[in-house]
């Protein structure tokens, strides 16, 4: 029998579903799973996405290869190039994928350093949903997770990519992307971190090079005492009569979290918008907002806003007035705060993840 | 079955309330005129025992029970109420939310949201971009889904327009008609007094009871003669 999802144990199991895997693939179109250094599975349910280990793909498909650092080179930037493995997900031209995609990235060994670099290519006109869980075991004690990943969204596509995070707390992450974005492409990146890591250092760029190409960065940050997350979306407009939004929400509950946002136009006509919200719960807990907004044209709309403070008395005391107790008005305003409706989920999705937030703000900080 | 007695309270190292006694029988509605900065809304949050509100000395009862070291959740759980003048907005927290934890009972907060044209903000985060009409009546309709036995209004009608007014006040008039509860309300327009049966009136001047009438008499002569001539009557004077 091919070793799949429903091989591990039940913690481990536990703590994949924490990431959004759906374990029993019933929802999702296809999946795939790396387990420290092997891929143990790749299956697709559909002929227009292709899902594989991404060192296979490279040496079966010549035209993929054009791929791998493409996007690095887009913004003359070097990556990293000792990674292994990775998944490489192509959904063909034209093809619209109703249930998600999935893949896990999964770490069981003690101090091990999974690098992987993935490679995820939406074709001309295709519209797919890509949730990625990464998730560690109880045996994966002070392991690295480095994850490189190039998206490629070509003309009129459309990919909606979740990434949840749910290591444990010493474990150092890096996750490091770029997403290049076609005339009239749309690329969503919804972020949900809600369970303790000892530090993830992210900074994804979306690259918007054709017209009316649009992107989107969403992110639930709850970080706790131990935690530093670094934790930024850039978004640079190469074209005119483009437009992006990035909308975070970051709760230290004793971390320390920088909150990075920049949208960078090179191009007239730009619109876009930054907001950055921050709830710092306890008094262990930092945040540092640090937006940025940078034209070299006249002729764009760059705003942003940020806040950040605690629960306000006011708040809390409205709720008790309708018979809450403290507690409990706290938790509703946290859960509030970090409204799952700011993600742009599909609705298949939406549903899951306000259950699994439920499910992680429930059990406490 | 509500009783203020020789109430002072301090905000800040201030006194917001001197000398205070009130009573309120069950089935009782209160009106409470002042002017602006008199201290009702003062009032209404030491009733709930609001932060901030020290009480130096004097007593809060309800129904033969101290309120004053309760917790505001304890008072609310008694059957206190409270619609706020100027409510909180919460991002992220909808109003259905509030109203299923208040009322259980599905039924009964569509029909409820339906009388007060409220069915499309159930969904809505509470009171963010409600307009002040919107507000006063997700505020009566929390309030009525807790279904308290003293009800305290802070303006209910302010900033809502008359057609607006005319449904909450019959909504409210039928509560307090069908359950006999008994309100304490603070009004600066009067158009309440349509609408409910309120009998007795005080009026609170600089944190203190100048005043007690007839409703329909005090308002008639602030109208006329503002808080200053009131200032001055000395015949009603408690």
């Amino acid at each position: 029998m091919e070793k799949g999802l429903t091989n591990f144990g039940k913690e481990d199991l536990e703590k994949i579903s924490s990431a959004g895997i759906d374990i029993s693939e019933k929802t999702r179109s296809a999946s795939f799973l790396q387990e420290d250094g092997e891929v143990i599975l790749t299956k697709s349910l559909l002929k227009g996405v292709e899902i594989l280990n991404r060192e296979e793909a490279l040496s079966r498909y010549p035209e993929v290869r054009k791929y791998y650092g493409k996007a690095f080179k887009t913004l003359d930037r070097d990556f990293p190039k000792d990674t292994e493995k990775g998944y490489f997900i192509r959904v063909k031209k034209g093809t619209v994928v109703q249930l998600p995609v999935q893949a896990c990235l999964f770490l069981k060994k003690k101090r091990f350093e999974q690098k992987v670099h993935n490679i995820i290519i939406v074709e001309e006109g295709a519209k797919a949903y890509l949730i990625t869980g990464c998730a560690s075991s109880k045996s994966a004690e002070e392991s690295f997770h480095l994850g490189v990943s190039e998206f490629f969204v070509h003309k009129g596509g459309y990919l909606n990519f979740t990434m949840i995070h749910s290591w444990r707390k010493d474990i150092s992450v890096k996750p490091i992307s770029i997403a290049l974005v076609e005339e009239g492409a749309t690329f969503v990146s919804n972020y949900i971190c809600l369970h303790a890591v000892k530090e993830v250092s992210m900074y994804p760029t979306a690259v918007l090079l054709g017209k009316n190409a649009r992107a989107s960065f969403n992110s639930l940050i709850l970080s706790h005492l131990g935690s530093f997350q670094d934790i930024g979306s850039r978004v640079v407009f190469r074209e005119g009569n483009t437009s992006a939004e990035i909308i975070s929400r970051a709760v230290s509950a004793g971390g320390r979290i920088i909150a990075r946002g920049h949208l960078k136009s090179e191009a007239k006509n730009v619109k876009a918008h930054l907001e950055c919200r921050g709830l710092i719960i306890s008094q262990e807990g930092t945040i540092h907002a640090i937006p940025e907004l940078e034209t070299d044209y006249r002729d764009v709309e760059l705003s942003h806003e940020a806040a950040i403070g605690k629960i306000s008395r006011e708040e809390i005391e409205y709720l008790c007035a309708r018979g809450f107790s403290r507690e409990q008005a706290q938790a509703i305003i946290i859960r509030g705060f970090m409204d799952v409706e700011i993600l742009a989920l599909p609705e298949i999705l939406k549903n899951e993840i306000k259950q699994l937030e439920e499910k992680t703000l429930r059990s406490g900080f | 079955m509500f009783k203020v007695e020789e109430l002072r309270v301090r905000v800040n190292g201030k006194d917001v309330l001197n000398d205070i006694n009130i009573s309120i029988d069950k089935g009782e509605v209160l009106i409470l005129f002042g002017p602006n900065g008199s201290g009702k809304t003062s009032l209404l949050k030491t009733i709930l025992g609001f932060s901030g509100y020290t009480i130096e000395r004097g007593k809060i009862l309800f129904e033969g029970k101290v309120l004053n070291q309760l917790p505001t959740e304890e008072r609310v759980k008694l059957g206190i109420g409270i619609m706020f003048q100027h409510p909180s907005k919460i991002r992220g927290v909808r109003l259905e939310q509030i109203a299923e934890f208040l009322a259980g009972d599905r039924g009964e907060i569509e029909k409820l949201a339906d009388k007060l044209s409220l069915k499309d903000h159930l969904n809505r985060e509470i009171n963010l971009d409600f307009s002040g009409g919107e507000m006063k009546r997700s505020e009566l309709f929390q309030v009525l889904l807790q279904k308290p036995k003293l009800l305290l209004l802070d303006e209910p009608e302010s900033g809502v327009d008359i057609e607006n007014i005319s449904i909450m006040g019959n909504v409210l008039n039928q509560y307090l008609k069908e359950t006999n509860a008994s309100a304490l309300i603070i009004t600066h327009t009067g158009y309440i007094l349509d609408y409910v049966d309120a009998n007795k009136a005080y009026v609170l001047i600089d944190g203190k009871i100048w005043c007690q009438g007839n409703p329909r008499e005090i308002f008639e002569s602030i109208r006329k003669d503002g808080y200053e001539k009131c200032k001055e009557c000395e015949w009603k004077k408690v």
